[in-house]
């Protein structure tokens, strides 16, 4: 089970982190601050899976992002890399070859289509197409709606 | 500013760009205290806020608390959105709600309400916002406010497939939360057939629910064994173009895969169904084919994805533990791994072959790997990769190639990172004690890793050198001579110094014929190092110089003026200042005997096992293999050890000057006097290495103490002590294995209740990895009675239930009283209870030759008093107590008369009650 996901940037600035497991806030910060010290600490060529604490972490640099997952013991390391990366593939067809800017303006739909992706820590839906249909049903409902507004 | 997609706020974009242009700190925080200010007037306002001001502001406040700043307002407007008719009002509201709730928030009814209605909607879309809230919150109320509605939406038909994945981990959240949730009965097998479900992605969910149910009760969900290699051949013998948008760059179904192989490794292989295992069988070999074609890609989401799912099929393997021609055929293509260009794989390689070290049909494979694995420890340029590499060379290793593992991993340690130093100082110590054959060779490796890393070697490392010098004379002059030329060095370490110290106290004499270390050169190079110790190390000094006194008379008063010195006779160091005044004093008024008896050289320690072990276990709990095969090396060997609290002792002074001897296996979790049963814990299995599976309850007729059941799983101790009618009994629990055994429950069953009353005191469920937990018993004695209690203990490892059943040592002869009397009134009360009800004999054929001297030892420890010299035939044994009961004590005469020549033993026992007579002979009949 994914304990967290944070996506931070080469600058250490947190743009999006997820939790999946019950921390108090001070704790989460802590958590968040050590784990990105560490990670960009590390060199390229380095391993993408570390033993921290009593988790897992997988991560991988994309472009000017890190994003990074804490696992449990026994989960996948590799597939924990591929669903980051499938994260990605989905924020890039999404956005049409995603950068950071988008995440950080669009911060909400970068949360929604990880809720769709992963729920409660565990994968829900691998397929790209039907999370992408998935959203934007989402989209086609807000425009709706929106337009109600515009209307009122 | 780029472009928002959806229904932008540009009151939002505007604010986050205003943050981004923020040149200082200083400046972001103005702007976004300005903007806190802002939105909570617009929220405190008399203006009532239409849905789009309210969801703007919002969000506002999300992105705020993305940055880092806490919220403490906005919870009430976000838990109004959630009621919009509008869906982007409504899901803010939920993004709100999922990331700043927490989970004890008063506001928690309100949201559950306006869940309860997007449940019920027949918009699927609302239905699972509302689901992925439940997900995200998953609190106490929520499984008891949704508890029975998600599993219906999970197994009915009507339910739409996006709906049922989302209730399967929303299910899943709540069952990890309050796992009384889950329905049990004919839910259960709805949920397992949930695998064989037509749409992956429902697949996909459910099995990581069906993964946690089988984990809390592996019994129920059996079924779901074979439904899961059913589905699993599907998918590995699938085509990459079958399974379309659930095939990952040419992978079919990785996910999916390797979620079920996983929940395959909550069971042992399927024995009972030969078709399953072979089909699984099947599967594992199409898995590592595949392994072997030609890439369908170059890109790395292709291989990660395969090699992903080949971890998986290996870890299974690992965990059946039964494959050997699997194993193996894992074991080289992991090798292959090895010398792979991407760290990753080599990283999850030498990971997984630390694994299969420990698997007896995969470790001589594993061994064809070593040098490439010195290698990686060496050239590996990320160090949590050269980590894995030790931790695979310390699981590989064996009496074949413990000289050279351990060579190498000295040679590496000279250079290695500081983050793993102490680990492996630890790894080399136990492996060159535990494969040593010649003990010289593991003093210099000690030696070796004191000199190379000595602050990073602890206590438990240095004590260990010194029990094992003092316990084997044969390595005492090599060790005497090698720690003095180890001293000489112009710089050495204190950790040496204190080796140094204590090895020539006690054998300095041993090379002390040798003019280049006579007995002043010895002093003298000690002495030197003195200066630069610190206070510990220099009262260890003091010991050795009044040790040395003893040895050599001749550099007595060199040795009594370093005493007298200021710096130590008036020390500021109180303990340093006692030493050295009592030293002084007693080498000056005591005669050279009396030296030489208190300053004797120290008793052998206890044979028991390192715990430098435990100490490396708890660094790495889990990570340790426990095996490692059955060491063939002299004694003392290492046996998985419970965790040992390492502290000084304090309290040992009386028999041990330097306070050296490490506490006996400390209890981690209690801490009383019993605990030295540890000692024959530990030591008693090593004669047998097949393990006291059973125990044998009449060898504890004459012992209180020792081992009273084993096997692969768990260990249970027993120390007892007894006085007059009354008991009590410690009983150890020792896991031995790498994970925590659940739900121990003991239970006691005996018929006699009324003649015997045993008391157990309530224990912890749980047993860590490697730990060992206390239960105390008390038993009173009421009646005499014939029927020791006996004891089943269950408990689940892997979550596979297990039993046990013992029994307990309890027998009647525990609450004798020994009695002295002399030959006139035994023979005078032997004569008085000649009654038929008072009497009872047997006679039984001797277990081997008869052994006079085994007999003593054992009528010994019954708890009669043996009497010498009463019975006219010397070879005739004749014993007297009292058994305390509640109700009365009864007196008990006994006489046990061995016949040489038939090989036969004739016991009569006689006492004031009949039942005790024969309770008594009964118990004795055929245990000599």
């Amino acid at each position: 089970m994914m304990q967290f996901m944070l996506l931070f940037s080469r600058q250490g600035k947190l743009r999006l982190q997820k939790w999946y497991v019950a921390h108090p806030d001070k704790l989460k910060k802590k958590i968040t601050r050590e784990l990105i010290t560490t990670v960009l600490a590390r060199k390229p060529k380095m391993c993408s899976f570390l033993e921290w604490k009593d988790v897992k972490v997988v991560y991988k640099r994309y472009a000017s992002l890190y994003f990074c997952c804490a696992m449990e013991q026994e989960d996948n390391e590799l597939l924990t890399l591929e669903l980051i990366h499938r994260y990605v593939e989905l924020l890039d067809k999404y956005f049409g070859s995603v950068c950071e800017l988008d995440i950080i303006f669009n911060f909400e739909k970068a949360y929604f289509i990880l809720d769709e992706l992963v729920l409660g820590g565990e994968l829900q839906e691998t397929s790209k197409k039907n999370v992408l249909k998935a959203i934007a049903a989402q989209d086609l409902l807000q425009e709706v709606s929106s337009q109600d507004n515009e209307l009122v | 500013m780029p472009a928002v997609r959806g229904d932008g706020m540009r009151g939002l974009a505007v604010f986050i760009s205003d943050i981004r242009n923020c040149k200082s700190k200083e400046a972001e925080i103005k702007r976004i205290n300005k903007e806190l200010a802002n939105i909570r007037s617009k929220f405190k306002g008399d203006k009532t806020l239409d849905g789009y001001q309210k969801k703007k502001y919002v969000c506002k406040l999300l992105f705020i608390f993305l940055l880092g700043h806490d919220i403490d307002f906005g919870h009430m407007e976000a838990v109004n959105l959630l009621s919009s008719n509008k869906y982007s009002e409504k899901q803010i509201g939920y993004l709100f709600i999922s990331v700043l709730v927490n989970t004890n928030s008063d506001l928690i009814k309100l949201i559950i309400q306006s869940i309860k209605n997007d449940l019920q909607s027949r918009n699927p879309i609302h239905v699972n916002l509302a689901l992925q809230c439940i997900a995200n919150i998953g609190s106490k109320d929520m499984a008891e406010a949704f508890g029975t509605e998600i599993p219906k939406l999970l197994v009915s038909g009507d339910t739409m497939d996006v709906v049922k994945q989302s209730a399967a981990l929303c299910l899943l959240r709540l069952f990890r939360k309050c796992p009384e949730i889950i329905p049990g009965g004919e839910w259960t097998s709805r949920i397992i057939h949930l695998l064989n479900d037509p749409h992956m992605g429902v697949v996909t969910a459910a099995t990581s629910l069906i993964d946690a149910l089988v984990k809390k009760n592996p019994e129920e969900y059996k079924g779901c064994v074979t439904l899961a290699v059913a589905r699993l051949s599907r998918i590995v013998t699938a085509s990459y173009t079958d399974l379309q948008d659930y095939t990952y760059y040419f992978v079919p179904a990785p996910w999916l895969s390797v979620k079920l192989l996983r929940l395959l490794q909550n069971y042992t292989p399927p024995s009972e169904e030969p078709g399953v295992r072979g089909r699984l069988s099947e599967c594992l070999e199409t898995i590592f084919n595949k392994a072997q074609e030609p890439p369908k890609s170059k890109k790395v989401q292709h291989s990660n994805a395969k090699n992903a799912v080949l971890f998986e099929a290996i870890s299974l393997i690992i965990h059946n533990d039964s494959e050997p021609n699997l194993l193996v055929r894992a074991c080289n293509q992991l090798g292959q791994f090895l010398s792979n260009r991407e760290t990753n794989l080599r990283y999850l390689a030498l990971e997984s072959m630390c694994h299969l070290a420990t698997s007896e049909f995969s470790h001589e494979a594993v061994k064809k790997h070593q040098e490439v694995v010195i290698l990686s420890m060496k050239m590996e340029k990320d160090v949590s990769v050269r980590q894995q590499a030790v931790d695979l060379l310390y699981a590989m290793c064996d009496k074949t190639n413990a000289e050279e593992i351990v060579q190498e991993m000295l040679a590496y340690l000279e250079t290695a990172d500081y983050s793993i130093r102490e680990e492996m100082v630890l790894k080399v110590a136990i492996l060159s004690e535990k494969y040593a054959t010649d003990f010289t060779w593991y003093v210099d490796v000690i030696l070796n890793l004191i000199r190379i890393a000595g602050d990073y070697v602890s206590e438990e490392v240095w004590y260990r050198v010194i029990q094992i010098v003092i316990n084997r004379d044969e390595v005492q002059g090599y060790a005497a001579k090698t720690v003095f030329e180890a001293l000489q060095a112009p710089t050495c370490h204190e950790n040496m110094v204190k080796v140094g110290g204590y090895i020539l106290g006690e054998f300095g004499n041993l090379i002390a014929g040798d003019t280049r270390s006579s007995p002043q050169v010895q002093f003298e190079l000690l002495h030197s190092k003195y200066h630069l110790c610190s206070a510990a190390t220099r009262a260890l000094l003091l010991s050795t110089y009044i040790k040395l006194v003893n040895l050599f008379p001749e550099i007595k008063n060199r040795v009594q003026e370093v005493f007298r010195a200021d710096s130590n006779l008036r020390s500021a160091d109180v303990e340093l200042q006692q030493r050295a005044s009592e030293y002084l004093q007693l080498s000056i008024v005591a005669s050279s005997d009396v030296l030489a008896t208190v300053l004797e050289e120290m008793p052998a320690f206890p044979e028991r096992e390192s715990s430098i072990l435990a100490v490396l276990k708890k660094k790495k709990p889990g990570r340790i293999p426990d095996d490692v095969k059955e060491s063939k090396s002299p004694q003392p060997s290492i046996t998985p050890a419970p965790v040992i609290n390492n502290s000084i002792n304090s309290n040992n002074s009386s028999a041990d000057l330097l306070g050296l001897s490490t506490p006996p296996g400390t209890n981690a979790t209690t801490g009383n006097g019993l605990l030295d049963v540890l000692g024959d814990l530990y030591s008693t299995p090593k004669k047998s290495p097949t393990t006291v599976q059973q125990n044998n309850i009449k060898k504890f007729l004459f012992k209180n103490n020792g081992v009273l059941f084993e096997n692969d799983l768990i260990q249970i101790g027993v120390k007892s002590e007894f006085r007059q009618n009354l008991g009590r009994i410690g009983l150890f629990y020792g896991n031995k294995t790498q994970s925590a055994i659940q739900n121990v429950h003991p239970e006691l069953h005996w018929t006699d209740l009324h003649k015997l009353n045993v008391q157990m005191k309530p224990m912890e469920p749980v047993l860590e990895a490697g730990a060992q937990i206390q239960q105390m018993l008390t038993a009173e004695c009421i009646e005499d009675f014939a029927d020791a209690p006996s004891m089943s203990v269950s408990f689940l490892y892997n979550n596979v239930p297990q039993k046990i059943s013992m029994k307990l040592p309890l027998t009647l002869n525990k609450f004798f009283e020994p009695t002295e009397m002399n030959g006139e009134s035994f023979f005078a009360r032997w004569k008085n209870l000649g009654g038929e009800q008072q009497r009872a004999q047997k006679i039984f054929k001797a277990q081997g030759a008869i052994d006079i001297p085994a007999t003593r030892t054992k009528l010994a420890g019954f708890g009669m008093q043996l009497l010498d010299g009463i019975d006219p035939n010397p070879d005739n044994f004749v014993c007297a107590g009292i058994v305390h009961t509640r109700v009365q004590q009864v007196g008990c005469l006994m006489r046990l008369e061995p016949n040489k020549q038939a090989q036969m033993f004739r016991l009569t026992v006689r006492s004031s009650k009949e039942t005790v007579s024969q309770e008594i002979c009964n118990l004795l009949a055929d245990q000599f």
